[in-house]
């Protein structure tokens, strides 16, 4: 490494010398660091590596190959999105925690919703219909993220195809998505009450065709990757974290799962009527990050399965309310995708601009002020793809929240990095964070 | 806890909305009473049974939307968390983090603490909840039960600024290192800029007009 070398440097410091490393350079950065008699090298894997889901910062110490210490440094997403909701009102809180853990927008509303709904105290006042909306498009929402932790996570090991497979399959929900609400990420679709809009027309034979279309493809990626040799090798006893290191850093999701403990919040607390749905916990025993594929691989089916039953209920739901009965509270706009996007329907507008006087001032004030909720505090959870999302909802009486905290699934797994990684090859990290599947969105909030 | 004048949120200005002489006061929670109903009660028997100090330690006990929540005194925050996770007939083997909140109006009782607990075994909730007066914001450090408190706890402390006793290295986390002040106070502004657009001037979100 010379030093007119602009893209390799290295500098003195109090801790030692240090160098940057920009790619294209190894082979004189090894000659320099063989020469001096150190043999603990501090390396920094991220903010920015394709290998670290966005803006992870790793901080690695290394003897020779095999890591001795694993950080995580975090926070460069960190967007004060708590902060920013307790300025908002209730019903404009769901824009802002869509925006958390961006590959699994529909379970923050749905969390942020149900806590809401709880203090409220209307739990049970909420449609069925908008329920099984709800879950109709959480099981779908797993699917989509599930598909990005797969891809992903073979892409990282140097499996091109199954990333291509599952991006394949994402766009399809994704379409879902876009014919539901309008929008493919970030939806703000499930609100307090219920949910902003009905299925709109011919929505679920397009459903039912999507659910056959995915079922025939995850066949594609199942057939590369399980029992694939090198996928196994690469993943079999690799970032290994047991029972007991789950339950004390709080481990949620297909992590615990893969211990062998059949948790799963759907079946232990039930929310939004899963109760109703016939489905199976996904267990493994292998504690490792075959095991947790293996795992996302079978729950694509289980969420299919209820994807199929949701449309049958919702069959017989149809023309049912998906919002709140009470005024009060879901919001008067009847909405619909207009030429110019989605908006108010054009009856509303006519009833509102052009026959009561009073629907107008309800209009107004809902949407400026909004609801009022009881004082009080409460937990709603719900389990999303990367284990159990938690709602900590404070509430002073007012039109805003007092204090909102999200327990992502993200930022507590991430923890565990440490306990998986230290005494590993540096190439089984990159593995064991992609079994993690942290969503920085989510870590950082 | 708080108290609340007119209706919107607006400060030096007049007054248009009529709502001005309104005052808001939010109720302080209720204590709830014998029986609890559900399991609240068997886990405050067991609690109680296994756990000498009890009274002195639960300040209060809030039963509301269906989730128990104990009132806890600082000082015996450790004790009685070891005694939940490791009672057989207790075990709460899971704490779901921790949450800071901020009542700057609740005199020496500034900053509130709050850890969602879980029992898988028998699958139950319950909410610890304590409080440290701003001028002296320490508790002790839950690390060493339930080694997942350790990310947040920092963040709690990153943001609010409660110093855990005990934590094996109590740094920021989600702010940079050097950051001054700790943002999810009540006292600490949101931080927007004004915007600019085609010559109006919008305020930031803290600064504008609002309902309460």
């Amino acid at each position: 490494m010379t030093t007119n070398d602009p893209y390799a440097t290295s500098r003195e410091t109090t801790e030692g010398r240090v160098y940057s490393v920009t790619g294209n350079d190894w082979d004189s950065l090894v000659t320099e660091i063989g020469a001096t008699k150190e043999e603990r090298v501090v390396v920094n894997m991220g903010p920015q590596h394709p290998s670290t889901h966005g803006v992870l910062r790793l901080i690695l110490e290394l003897e020779g190959e095999t890591v001795t210490e694993a950080r995580a440094g975090i926070g460069y997403l960190h967007t004060g999105i708590e902060k920013n909701a307790e300025y908002r009102t209730w019903t404009q809180g769901t824009t802002f925690v869509t925006r958390m853990d961006y590959l699994s927008p529909i379970f923050n509303e749905t969390a942020y919703c149900l806590a809401v709904e709880k203090l409220l105290g209307v739990t049970e006042e909420i449609p069925e219909r908008a329920s099984v909306i709800r879950v109709l498009m959480m099981e779908f929402n797993r699917i989509s993220s599930h598909m990005v932790a797969l891809g992903t996570g073979a892409l990282e090991l140097g499996a091109l195809t199954p990333m291509l497979f599952a991006f394949r399959e994402r766009e399809k929900v994704l379409d879902i998505f876009e014919m539901v609400s309008g929008l493919r990420m970030n939806m703000a679709y499930i609100r307090p009450g219920g949910v902003s809009q009905d299925l709109p027309d011919g929505a679920l034979t397009k459903i039912r065709e999507t659910v056959k279309e995915l079922r025939h493809n995850f066949k594609d990626n199942a057939k590369l990757l399980i029992g694939n040799t090198i996928w196994m090798k690469r993943t079999q006893g690799v970032g290994y974290l047991d029972l007991a290191g789950c339950i004390t850093l709080g481990v949620t999701g297909p992590i615990l799962r893969a211990t062998g403990m059949p948790w799963d919040l759907r079946k232990s607390e039930p929310y939004c009527g899963y109760e109703n749905y016939n489905f199976d916990v996904i267990t493994n025993d292998g504690c490792d990050t075959y095991g947790r594929f293996l795992i996302k691989m079978d729950e694509l089916e289980q969420s299919l399965r209820i994807i199929e039953q949701c449309v049958t209920k919702l069959e017989a739901l149809e023309g049912a309310p998906v919002v709140i009965e009470d005024k009060k509270i879901g919001s008067p706009a009847d909405l619909k995708v207009g030429p110019d996007g989605m908006g108010n329907s054009q009856e509303h507008i006519a009833h509102i601009m052009g026959q009561s006087m009073e629907a107008l001032i309800h209009h107004f004030k809902i949407s400026t002020e909004g609801f009022r909720v009881p004082a009080g505090q409460v937990y709603a959870t719900v389990e999303s793809p990367k284990g159990e999302t938690g709602v900590h909802l404070v509430s002073d009486g007012g039109s805003h929240p007092y204090r909102l905290h999200f327990r992502e699934p993200s930022f507590n797994n991430l923890q565990s990095l440490a306990a998986m990684c230290e005494g590993s090859m540096i190439a089984d990290v990159v593995a064991a964070v992609a079994s993690i599947d942290p969503v920085m969105g989510g870590v950082d909030r | 806890m708080t108290e609340e004048h007119g209706l919107f949120g607006a400060k030096g200005t007049g007054d248009t909305s009529g709502y001005g002489g309104l005052v808001r006061k939010s109720h302080n929670e209720i204590s709830a009473e014998r029986p609890y109903g559900g399991y609240f009660d068997e886990i405050m028997d067991e609690l109680e049974r296994a756990y000498p100090d009890f009274n002195d330690a639960i300040e209060q006990v809030v039963i509301h939307r269906g989730e128990l929540t104990l009132h806890v005194k600082a000082a015996r925050l450790f004790e009685i968390a070891k005694v939940l996770r490791d009672t057989p007939a207790l075990r709460f083997e899971v704490c779901l983090g921790v949450n800071g909140v901020h009542y700057p109006s609740d005199k020496d009782r500034e900053l509130h603490c709050v850890y969602p607990l879980l029992s898988m075994t028998f699958n139950r909730r319950i909410r610890l909840e304590v409080s440290v007066p701003d001028s002296n914001p320490h508790l002790p450090s839950l690390v060493e039960l339930w080694g997942g408190n350790n990310w947040h706890e920092r963040e709690t402390f990153d943001m609010f600024g409660i110093i855990f006793d005990g934590h094996p290295g109590l740094t920021r986390i989600l702010m940079p290192d050097d950051w001054i002040g700790h943002p999810q106070r009540k006292d600490y502004p949101l931080g927007g800029i004004p915007v600019e657009y085609k010559g109006a001037t919008v305020p930031p979100p803290n600064e504008r007009r609002s309902y309460r």
